[in-house]
């Protein structure tokens, strides 16, 4: 398109739908993109799709390897292994997604004004921050639970109020050193007002380093749920999530390898996934990376 | 026979997108007590082409094809890099650009000085010290003994780069490249290492490489002068042969870029628009220091249609008055009246509507744009957040805009990286005059600028100054560049007013020992003789 009487714009124009145009061009990533989609609709559709319940116990039948009944093969209970692993998929990226959403949005917020403000706010914004890292977080939360008792949607929310202060100080810090850049400065004089300025000029210069330590925060909050669980805090058996059926498998590995096996699989593959989409949306939010 | 001699030099650069041709045959003699200089605008291979005869390009993507070069004897091409390590430094030595990035920040000077010494000659430390406070001297540093204990950062600009000469110098090299040695210096501080590197070299007969960006620059101290563009050189010659008599279209384009003297008739009544009355603003020193004053009552006026150039070398708080007036700092005390308005007291939600009358032009067209917007969303921006024109008017707008500051309409959707430096600072300026002020603050707008495109940007900006009536404060340290355009003058030092006039009668008759010293140190005395201007 190079009609220099050109008269008008192709219509919608933004930099996400450029950068959407960007990632379908990125093979990696929208394999990752679909794999995620996928085992996402699996988990959700678990019910209508496979023969056992994911409490259906077997005693008779104990743990035996992947066969044509069982495609993953049972655990020590004689529960169907498939079975669990989709079930425990439901929770596992709840938690993964949700908690991280949370921790986006609280993080990326007072990140952005504590980096904006400046000065006297910043430095007490921040003090703030340090004083949350202090605070053991597994007290935090064992306190919690005790007091409103034991709930999976507080959970979510209490690991997302953990995992956020990381991302306020990537944010931060971010905002802090694009401050000084002269557009800034040309946003101030056209007139812009402080929330504008955050969110249309600052914000998206600072994605990519929150994208990337988003990718990085879902595993850690899905493990952190298995450590949870593990506790008896979280979820509890005969309920499952990635996190405590890879840690049961843990137990007898030697014994029943696939306990371990499948579930590690799966975890890994998504978090691989994960990592390709988390790539790719920073290149595709960042216009210099693609040259075309 | 030359000190240095090279012939048909190729050095292409092998990247994903292909064969980059960065230097495309070229030949050039350097002798012992000349400078040769380099000409050339950014991307036309003149520093690739120097540091690839000391092995200081990166290799890969960089690739030596063809060509020799003859230094004491030896072809530097096909030396291996323990061979040419003993060439850098003692042989041919390098002076960079930046003097606040090319020392290191934590070694003294001394201990720097002496480095060279002791790699290259193996001179006792005692010995290597003596040498280097005696050539500490020679760049005048005062005090040299006690100064080579001192960092760095505990030099001026133009004492860092004497001690970055002094380095240069230190190991006895017989050549010397200097690249852009005076660019990030003010006018008269780089008046005094050129003559310093002119006379360094006569007295040590020493052969220079000059390589430079401004025709003015190396108008008073180049023996001879190179062309280059796209890699290759399309003239050289003695120097007064090319003011003269300039063969290729390329460098009579150069010529005429530096700017002459103003074409614009002062044809304004003087109508004040902006009032400045006793201004002071002051920074907080930093961890309870004495608080600096960068405005230290200024007092001044600023006509309708008029354009006022301001000058001053680095610290002289030109910016902190530029962005004083537009309320982008806050002044301490003073009065500002914009059309009999006063700006000083007022909130941010009762400047917003001012905001409109006035805009600025920033230096860096790099950094003055939001890397992440489009040029239809920077343009239109401020067309939407001053109700300049409705959503359905907004495309024409934007293209109306392009189409004042000579940007193609094809280009609306791009991003600023993908634009040159001269095509970013037009979308710069089509920001700025979108909601159709009164008045501007153009802050430097071309000092990050290619000479040719430097010209383009000031006749735009004379343009457009003429289009919308509009009245600019036009800050520079370059006063070739102010009088280009500006009907009046103004002159700072240390946040206080110097002296002010006509831009002729500033020329003509300087009253203040400090502008007649920055008006000496202007370079390209030998373009002005040739010129005939009265200065």
């Amino acid at each position: 398109m190079t009609t220099a009487d050109l008269q008008v714009i192709p219509r919608g124009v933004s930099l996400w739908q450029d950068a959407w145009t960007r990632l379908r061009k990125n093979k990696l990533a929208m394999a990752g993109l679909v794999f995620l989609l996928l085992i996402t609709l699996l988990c959700l559709l678990t019910p209508w799709l496979v023969a056992y319940g994911y409490e259906q116990q077997d005693l008779r039948l104990g743990a035996v390897p992947p066969s044509a009944d069982h495609w993953l093969g049972t655990d020590t209970f004689g529960r169907d292994q498939l079975t669990r692993i989709l079930y425990g998929g439901r929770m596992s990226l709840a938690v993964g997604f949700i908690a991280t959403a949370v921790a986006l949005l609280i993080g990326v917020t007072y990140g952005a004004i504590a980096g904006y403000a400046g000065g006297r706010i910043d430095n007490a914004m921040m003090r703030l921050v340090d004083m949350l890292y202090a605070l053991p977080f597994m007290i935090f939360i064992i306190l919690l639970m005790v007091v409103f008792g034991r709930n999976l949607l507080l959970l979510f929310l209490a690991i997302g109020a953990v995992e956020w202060l990381t991302m306020a100080r990537i944010v931060r810090g971010q905002i802090l050193s694009l401050r000084q850049q002269e557009f800034v400065e040309a946003a101030v004089s056209l007139g812009l007002g402080p929330v504008a300025i955050v969110w249309r000029h600052l914000i998206p210069n600072a994605l990519g380093p929150v994208i990337v330590y988003t990718t990085l925060t879902i595993p850690n909050v899905m493990l952190l749920e298995a450590l949870l669980s593990f506790l008896g805090l979280g979820v509890q058996a005969p309920a499952a999530s990635w996190g405590l059926l890879i840690s049961s498998g843990v137990e007898t590995m030697e014994e029943y390898p696939w306990l371990l096996i499948f579930p590690g699989l799966t975890l890994t593959l998504s978090l691989f996934a994960l990592n390709f989409l988390g790539d790719g949306l920073r290149d595709a939010l960042d216009p210099r990376t693609a040259k075309d | 026979m030359a000190l240095l001699d090279v012939t048909d030099l190729k050095v292409h650069f092998h990247t994903r997108n292909g064969v980059v041709p960065a230097v495309d045959g070229i030949s050039f003699q350097v002798e012992a007590g000349k400078t040769l200089a380099i000409i050339g605008e950014s991307g036309s291979g003149k520093s690739v082409a120097c540091y690839s005869l000391v092995g200081l390009i990166p290799k890969p993507p960089g690739r030596i094809e063809d060509g020799r070069a003859l230094f004491e004897g030896q072809d530097l091409l096909t030396l291996s890099e323990a061979q040419l390590r003993k060439v850098r430094g003692k042989g041919i030595s390098i002076i960079f650009q930046d003097p606040m990035t090319s020392l290191n920040p934590y070694m003294t000077i001394g201990e720097q000085l002496i480095e060279p010494l002791q790699l290259h000659f193996s001179m006792s430390r005692r010995d290597a010290w003596q040498k280097g406070i005696k050539t500490l001297e020679e760049v005048g540093i005062q005090n040299a003994e006690r100064r080579m204990h001192a960092y760095p950062f505990e030099f001026s600009g133009g004492m860092r780069q004497r001690v970055v000469i002094a380095m240069a110098l230190v190991a006895e090299p017989q050549l010397i490249i200097a690249d852009e040695p005076t660019t990030a210096l003010d006018v008269t501080v780089q008046a005094q290492i050129l003559k310093l590197l002119r006379d360094l070299q006569q007295r040590r007969n020493i052969g220079v490489i000059f390589i430079s960006h401004d025709l003015s620059v190396v108008a008073d101290i180049a023996d001879d002068i190179c062309v280059m563009q796209h890699g290759r050189f399309v003239e050289q010659g003695e120097r007064m042969a090319i003011f003269q008599t300039p063969q290729h279209e390329y460098t009579r384009k150069l010529l005429a870029a530096v700017p002459a003297a103003a074409k614009r008739p002062a044809s304004y009544t003087p109508e004040p628009l902006i009032t400045i009355t006793d201004l002071y603003t002051q920074f907080c020193g930093n961890r309870g220091g004495p608080a600096v004053k960068a405005l230290d009552g200024i007092s001044l006026q600023i006509n309708r249609h008029e354009i006022l150039g301001l000058v001053g070398e680095s610290g002289s708080g030109k910016s902190t008055l530029g962005r004083s007036i537009l309320r982008l700092l806050q002044p301490c005390s003073g009065s500002i009246r914009f059309d009999g308005r006063e700006l000083v007291h007022l909130s941010a939600a009762e400047l917003k509507p001012l905001r409109r009358r006035m805009q600025m032009i920033f230096q860096d067209p790099y950094s003055s744009l939001n890397p992440r917007m489009t040029v239809y969303d920077t343009l239109a921006e401020p067309l939407l957040l001053h109700g300049v024109v409705d959503r359905k008017g907004l495309d024409t707008a934007v293209f109306e805009l392009m189409d004042a500051v000579g940007l193609a309409r094809a280009n609306v959707l791009r991003y600023p990286h993908e634009f040159s430096g001269g095509q970013r600072q037009r979308i710069a300026i089509g920001r700025a005059i979108g909601t159709k002020p009164e008045f501007i603050v153009a802050d430097e707008p071309v000092s990050a600028l290619d000479v040719t495109i430097q010209a383009q940007i000031l006749d735009l900006l004379l343009d457009l100054v003429a289009r919308f009536n509009l009245s600019m404060l036009f800050i520079s340290h370059d006063l070739a560049v102010v009088r280009y355009l500006a009907d009046r003058i103004v002159v700072m030092k240390a946040g206080k007013l110097v002296e002010s006039g006509t831009t002729h009668d500033m020329f003509t008759s300087p009253q203040q020992s400090y502008t007649q010293a920055l008006l000496a140190a202007i370079p390209g005395r030998v373009l002005r003789d040739l010129d005939d201007s009265p200065l």
